[in-house]
């Protein structure tokens, strides 16, 4: 017999007579907090990220003044102009390794936990280049904030890749003293864009 | 090149070993009182904190309830999604998967996520022998790693360790491995995590073959979730060619849905976090972005054996949060090593008798591990009731010895108190026995227990493990059937 059937013939035995039938309650949902992009971004501050909140028309000169003088990739479609990136058109590992920064868009933000999340697409790009680099700017819409967990869960598409990401790079590991960057970005700035500003 | 649980001594023994050692102690009081009051923190602030846990041990005991469909829908997504599916029996099988894949490739190292399935089945030490290097990448695990020690910790390895001695460690072991510690390397745990950057770039941008676990595996997408904190899981999730995921079969859940409840339970309980910083989710490859050849091994090892146990299969919800080692007052004390199991604390304690049976003096001696004051349970985020696990492998411990030909004391004791109160002319002649020894007591035993009972000392012979700790009361000169009989019930 194969492992595979040795497997699920065993599975199958251990719940010989045990009921399938679990009620599952739906989990609860936060209460509303006030204005969802001020809790977004009093959350993301916390984890010791940078948010900068600018209007629409200001988003290419604030991400320039981040950047300053870094040597930056950018994502096929980033839909901003930012002079001197250089676009990701599958950089090998080694070459984004010199880059300094990364400039990104993200499919959606958290607010309850500070969170974005990344899918990948083309405004966002590979994985890899929101990764390497140790300076992430993500450009977030106002519009995108969701008040909490099941909101983005619900907007995701699960067959895209996805990177959720709370602050920087950080570990706990000795004395489970929380100390900001290891492997990914050491510094994330989150420039968070207001429509009505 | 790290150390071996095998042949670890029975807990007793370990944890009397383990008391012993002042620095392992302090080490212990500092860590678990960090995490626990962050932790308690941020439970605080989730309103229906209840609620949340009612849903998250619903959707794993759900997922486990019907775990031989959710394990084929899984590799069906997983297939479809460009996935090679494995499945092993034990650890030897996985093992042999992961080396096969790894050796295709002609490559003699992997970059390793930190993953509990991976350690309970030996990886590194069965791909050393294959001659590929498996290195660490999370910070605590490479501590665990370069010190050639063990870990003790379900989320932090290296836990027993304190900053000066992983800046020790990390002079000492890192220039054998790769790019050594810097000379000028300090006890800063920021300068430490920063020398582990350094240390651990080159291997990342050079790999070809990775080896994760997986926190959950959603059935319907064919989804692998990995939640981490330093980026070291994304780099291996994402920059190699080739990604193996050791999985074990209690990772399913239903549906992509089902990670709600999880998500919001897991970063809180675990590290104390809102969210941990990076999530990572990928469902088999994605064209262009991250490793194009993706494999699965669905590991039981044990796993169906503890879902056949009633009472024990809701240990299969865990979540490896390990909240419930850093509230153990047992834990807190002993560390780690002394289950002499990758799962310590008190789901370990549960876990590997559920897994691997009580045959062995060691495994039997883990359910015995813990006071019972319940702690564990109250911050279990899947809402797993440990003590009374415990209770019930107590029992099965007992039932594995009821066909001895030489019984254990405390087999003889029962059965001989059995003997007595079975019958009320033997009991009677005990009690005049136990009163007679209580009147003995009672004028010379130099011990009082508040209120003024006499006790005794440390007993010789077999009570003395029971009474080196504790006061044996002296028993009462007079039984309650004595006192019924003299006094008519009280009236007279």
């Amino acid at each position: 017999m194969s492992a595979r059937d040795d497997i699920l013939r065993r599975v199958r035995e251990a719940l010989d007579g045990v009921s399938p039938a679990v009620a599952v309650p739906s989990a609860p949902r936060a209460p509303g907090r006030g204005d969802l992009a001020d809790l977004f971004a009093e959350r993301v501050a916390d984890y010791r990220a940078i948010v900068t909140r600018c209007a629409a028309e200001e988003v290419e000169r604030v991400v320039r003044d981040v950047l300053g003088p870094a040597r930056a990739v950018v994502p096929p479609s980033l839909g901003l102009d930012v002079p001197g990136a250089v676009v990701d058109e599958g950089l090998t590992a080694d070459e984004l390794d010199v880059c300094d920064a990364v400039v990104t868009r993200a499919r959606v933000g958290i607010a309850e936990t500070g969170t974005i999340v990344l899918d990948h697409t083309d405004d966002q790009g590979r994985r890899a280049i929101s990764l390497v680099p140790d300076l992430h700017v993500c450009v977030v819409d106002e519009s995108q904030v969701v008040a909490d967990v099941p909101d983005a869960i619900a907007l995701l598409d699960p067959a895209r890749p996805l990177t959720w990401v709370s602050g920087p790079s950080a570990t706990s590991d000795i004395e489970l003293d929380r100390v900001e960057g290891v492997h990914g970005p050491r510094t994330l700035h989150v420039v968070l864009v207001d429509p009505q500003l | 090149m790290s150390g071996t649980f095998v042949g670890m001594p029975a807990f007793p023994d370990a944890a009397r070993e383990a008391l012993g050692d002042t620095q392992l102690r302090r080490n212990l009081a500092h860590a678990t009182r960090t995490i626990r009051d962050k932790r308690a923190r941020v439970v605080a602030e989730v309103e229906d904190w209840e609620e949340l846990r009612l849903a998250g041990a619903a959707v794993k005991e759900a997922a486990l309830r019907d775990l031989a469909t959710h394990l084929e829908t899984l590799e069906a997504s997983l297939t479809a999604a460009g996935a090679t599916v494995h499945w092993a029996r034990d650890a030897e099988e996985a093992c042999a998967i992961v080396a096969s894949v790894t050796k295709a490739h002609g490559v003699d190292e992997v970059v390793k996520v930190k993953s509990m399935a991976t350690a309970e089945i030996g990886l590194n030490e069965a791909l050393e022998a294959e001659g590929i290097a498996a290195w660490e990448t999370d910070l605590a695990e490479l501590i665990v790693q370069l010190g050639d020690d063990l870990p003790s910790h379900i989320l932090v390895p290296a836990i027993h360790r304190n900053r000066a001695e992983v800046r020790e460690i990390f002079l000492r072991r890192m220039g054998a491995v790769g790019r050594p510690a810097p000379d000028d390397l300090t006890d800063e745990p920021a300068v430490l995590a920063a020398a582990a950057r350094e240390h651990l770039r080159e291997k990342f941008l050079r790999a070809t073959v990775a080896v994760s676990g997986a926190n959950f595996a959603v059935a319907d997408t064919g989804t692998l979730v990995v939640v981490e904190s330093e980026g070291n899981g994304r780099m291996c999730l994402t920059l190699p060619e080739v990604l193996i995921s050791v999985v074990g079969i209690e990772k399913v859940v239903a549906t992509w849905a089902d990670l709600d409840p999880l998500l919001r339970l897991l970063p809180r309980s675990s590290t104390g976090e809102r969210m941990n910083p990076y999530t990572s989710t990928w469902s088999g490859v994605t064209p262009g972005d991250g490793p194009q050849e993706v494999h699965v091994v669905l590991l039981d090892n044990g796993r169906t054996r503890a879902l056949a146990d009633d009472v024990g299969r809701q240990a299969l919800r865990c979540i490896r949060c390990s909240a419930c080692l850093n509230v153990c007052p047992v834990y807190e004390r002993v560390g780690g090593h002394a289950y002499g199991s990758v799962y310590p604390g008190p789901i370990g304690a549960i876990l590997n008798p559920l897994l691997h049976g009580v045959a062995d003096e060691q495994t039997a001696s883990l359910p015995y591990a813990s006071s019972l004051c319940g702690a564990c349970f109250e911050v279990c985020p899947v809402r797993i009731d440990i003590p009374s696990v415990l209770v019930d492998q107590r029992a099965a411990v007992v039932d594995s010895h009821r066909g001895d030909r030489v019984p254990k004391p405390e087999a003889v004791a029962m059965r001989a108190a059995a003997w007595t109160f079975s019958d009320a002319r033997r009991l009677r002649l005990a009690e005049r026995a136990s009163g007679l020894a209580g009147r003995v007591l009672g004028r010379f035993s130099r011990t009082t227990l508040p209120g003024g009972r006499a006790a005794t000392g440390r007993l010789p012979g077999p009570g003395a493990g029971w009474t080196g700790a504790r006061d044996l009361p002296a028993p009462p000169e007079e039984s309650f059937r004595e006192w019924w009989d003299r006094t008519d019930g009280g009236r007279s």
